[in-house]
């Protein structure tokens, strides 16, 4: 698989199917470190170069991961290692790393394993919809696999041995992002992100740690590592979560019984702009295509369906802008460029209805 | 709101870290964040927050510690890989495997006050040995059985019992 294959495929956490209206994406995180080799913040780049030669060939021959992709960061262009982060393959900080960490991921792009980010192997599946418990299942299987050929680092007592002492443990990583325009609308969602962060739960933007809330988009995961069972840490996230996604429901119906003017004012409204503009922030466009979102799950926008809106909110990210237009493009002309793209296709996907 | 380190000047940093239940909160002023390590421009280390506040004068509000002597404890080094104490506050990161050990003293509270708790339950690699296997089990058990017992589940932890009891190899009581 060479790279231009997966700018032809939508990406996995955005592919259609399941009810991902207010679920939107699954994710299962380990983080696994070889027994006998320095984490990779602390080794040198030889050190990391060699780990990330002999892993890359055990990884391409595991079943779980076939038929798999391989690319060192080294390989890559800046702007095309930002494609993978934008996809949601490797993270942020991976995408700064150059010689001696690489990716290995599944072709369908549901299984993705960051050799030498923080740690020596990060191994991630994601998915649309809540599928946590079948999510982990998976990458409990690709962890086993992987164990039969390495000897990870491990202790009794702290279980997994992780670079930063926050994943020591399972180094398990459960987290759902959830689309909730209701409750941002109805100013709900300070008092319930409050309320997770207090039960141990950590609230991030689209894009993980550090990144801020766009598009009402907000990523749900557990902090602790230590002391309990995988199982009860997936199961505890799912439970949450359809708590959530019932308080979203509620003040969809809410929204819609006393505020329906300020509903449909808000959809149509983004839509206006949407249809009009010509210049778009990366975060205007999120909070707009939010809008569309709320809009269509409510049957008050018609024409326009979520797999077209879900296919913008990942083309107006700036790499895969700039892929389009095959240049590296300044801020405004991003704004531009943006623009263009999602009126002509929002035009089409209406003309089309 | 008053600095809780100098008790002089206004606090302009907050940090808020929320470990189970718990929320803790410390206001300091910009001057004694940075005594403290913080960098209050880049990101805030939890470590720096979690070790570096106990040993840079008073001890924040609530943390209770003595101030520590800093010498001493900066020289501790990993064997194997050579990471400083240093080094590990500076980053959060820990060297590797083995730092575990050789930073155990600090690291202790840590990850008490991360993840309230001392003992991995989870998932064992399978060609780590039987024993541990059965060690980990029976310490699963024996948190399910004070689970039980808080909640007044007395069925469930006789049940328990007797699976610990069969497991350390004797006949229930």
């Amino acid at each position: 698989m060479i790279f231009a294959d997966l700018l032809q495929q939508p990406c996995a956490w955005l592919a259609p199917g399941a009810d991902t209206g207010i679920v939107v994406s699954s994710r299962i995180r380990l983080a696994r470190n070889l027994k006998g080799a320095a984490f990779p913040g602390w080794a040198g780049e030889e050190e990391c170069e060699r780990v990330w030669q002999h892993l890359r060939p055990v990884l391409l021959g595991l079943k779980t991961l076939t038929p798999a992709f391989a690319f060192g960061m080294a390989e890559l262009e800046e702007f095309e290692r930002m494609i993978l982060f934008e996809r949601h393959l490797i993270s942020g900080e991976m995408a700064q790393r150059g010689r001696g960490s690489g990716l290995v991921a599944t072709q369908d792009e549901t299984i993705s394993v960051m050799v030498n980010e923080e740690d020596h192997l990060r191994l991630q599946s994601l998915t649309p919809g809540l599928t946590l418990q079948a999510i982990w299942q998976r990458m409990n299987t690709l962890d086993d696999e992987i164990e039969a050929r390495v000897r990870y680092a491990f202790s009794p007592r702290l279980g997994y041995l992780t670079a930063c002492p926050t994943n020591v443990g399972t180094g398990l990583r459960a987290s759902v992002m959830l689309h909730l325009p209701g409750l941002a609308l109805m100013n709900e969602l300070n008092p319930v992100a409050k309320g997770l962060t207090k039960i141990g739960l950590a609230v991030r933007g689209l894009w993980g740690e550090g990144t801020e809330a766009a598009g009402n988009m907000f990523q749900i995961s557990n902090q602790i590592t230590l002391g309990d069972r995988e199982e009860n840490i997936v199961r505890t996230i799912e439970q949450i979560v359809l708590e959530l996604v019932n308080h979203e429901k509620n003040a969809r119906v809410r929204l819609l019984e006393k505020r329906e003017i300020v509903l449909r004012d808000h959809v149509g409204r983004a839509l206006g702009i949407l249809s009009h503009a010509h210049l778009l922030s990366s975060k205007e466009a999120l909070d707009l295509l939010s809008g569309l979102r709320l809009g269509i799950d409510l049957g008050i926008l018609r024409g326009v369906d979520r797999p077209a809106v879900d296919r913008l909110l990942l083309l107006s990210q700036p790499a895969h802008l700039q892929q389009r237009e095959g240049k590296l493009l300044k801020p405004r002309d991003r704004d531009r460029v943006r623009a263009d793209l999602i009126r002509t296709q929002l035009a089409e996907a209406r003309g089309q209805a | 709101m008053q600095c809780e380190m100098c008790k002089e000047r206004e606090a302009t940093v907050h940090l808020t870290q929320v470990v189970g239940s718990e929320v803790k909160k410390v206001n300091l002023c910009e001057g004694c964040a940075a005594k403290s390590g913080l960098d209050i421009k880049g990101t805030i280390s939890i470590t720096d927050l979690l070790m570096g506040l106990s040993g840079g004068g008073k001890a924040p509000a609530g943390g209770g510690k003595p101030p520590r002597e800093e010498a001493p404890e900066a020289e501790r080094t990993c064997p194997r890989c050579h990471m400083r104490r240093a080094d590990f506050r500076k980053t959060s990161r820990l060297g590797c495997a083995d730092c575990y050990a050789a930073f155990a003293p600090e690291l202790a509270p840590m990850l008490h006050n991360m993840h309230r708790a001392h003992q991995h339950t989870g998932k064992i690699p399978a060609r780590e040995s039987q024993s541990i296997q059965a060690s980990a089990e029976l310490a699963a058990l024996q948190k399910a059985l004070e689970k039980a017992i808080a909640e007044e589940q007395f069925e469930e932890a006789a049940r328990l019992r007797d699976r610990i009891a069969a497991l350390r190899g004797k006949e229930p009581a």
